[in-house]
């Protein structure tokens, strides 16, 4: 099952300056999971240690943020796109 | 040093004191350090003492600003009670956005308060603003 998952600029370096990169998974935890296995470190810029979603990063599927889906555990389809950018926010 | 042309300083700080008393955010674009656009973002949590980037507004923006080959050059938001100089939570989240100024505009008073700044690993640099024509 091929994802096409788009990095930001910051998390580059985790993929070898790739822009995007192909993973597999039927939830986006399986994905990530995936992923770490070919570009270690990247899970943990996007996971806490508490197993949540992190705040400094907006994930979607297919351009819907997955906070309004089902967070982690949103279901994925072959096909289905996935980007991974930068939060923005400040006080 | 950030340059930026008149028309783009008039636009940020119209933005600011628009939404006042809430904050506004925003960016700019670029190429090769000059420049090219200006994106008014919504402050998705209305608040007077925070800003967060709507998330589907900003992933229509980045594409926009990626596809047309363009960088984030300034990132602005506005402070509403305090004195424009990044706060500890805009330290904190400047992480995200290496590389890229950090313009704020104050509204806490009537005369105009505007400073940019470079956050790296931290550390707040004060940079100089010129002001270009246009």
């Amino acid at each position: 099952m091929a994802i096409e998952v788009r990095i930001p600029t910051i998390l580059r370096s985790y993929t070898g300056g790739d822009k995007a990169v192909q993973g597999s998974g039927a939830t986006l935890t399986a994905l990530l999971d995936d992923l770490d296995s070919r570009h270690s470190g990247l899970r943990g810029r996007l996971v806490t240690e508490d197993g949540a979603l992190h705040r400094f990063v907006n994930v979607y599927v297919n351009d819907e943020d997955v906070r309004f889906l089902g967070g982690l555990e949103t279901k994925l389809a072959d096909g289905d796109n996935v980007t991974v950018l930068p939060a923005v926010a400040g006080g | 040093m950030l340059e930026l042309p008149q028309s783009m300083v008039d636009r940020v700080v119209e933005h600011a004191r628009r939404d006042h008393p809430d904050e506004c955010c925003g960016v700019v674009a670029g190429r090769s350090g000059a420049a090219t656009r200006l994106f008014e973002m919504q402050n998705a949590e209305r608040s007077p003492t925070g800003f967060v980037f709507d998330s589907a507004e900003w992933l229509t923006v980045y594409r926009d600003i990626d596809d047309a080959d363009e960088d984030l050059l300034v990132v602005y938001h506005s402070h509403t009670m305090t004195e424009a100089y990044p706060s500890r939570t805009d330290v904190r989240w400047a992480v995200n956005t290496p590389g890229t100024s950090w313009l704020l505009v104050s509204t806490r008073s009537d005369e105009l308060e505007l400073r940019s700044f470079r956050i790296e690993d931290g550390v707040v640099t004060e940079e100089e603003i010129r002001v270009a024509g246009g």
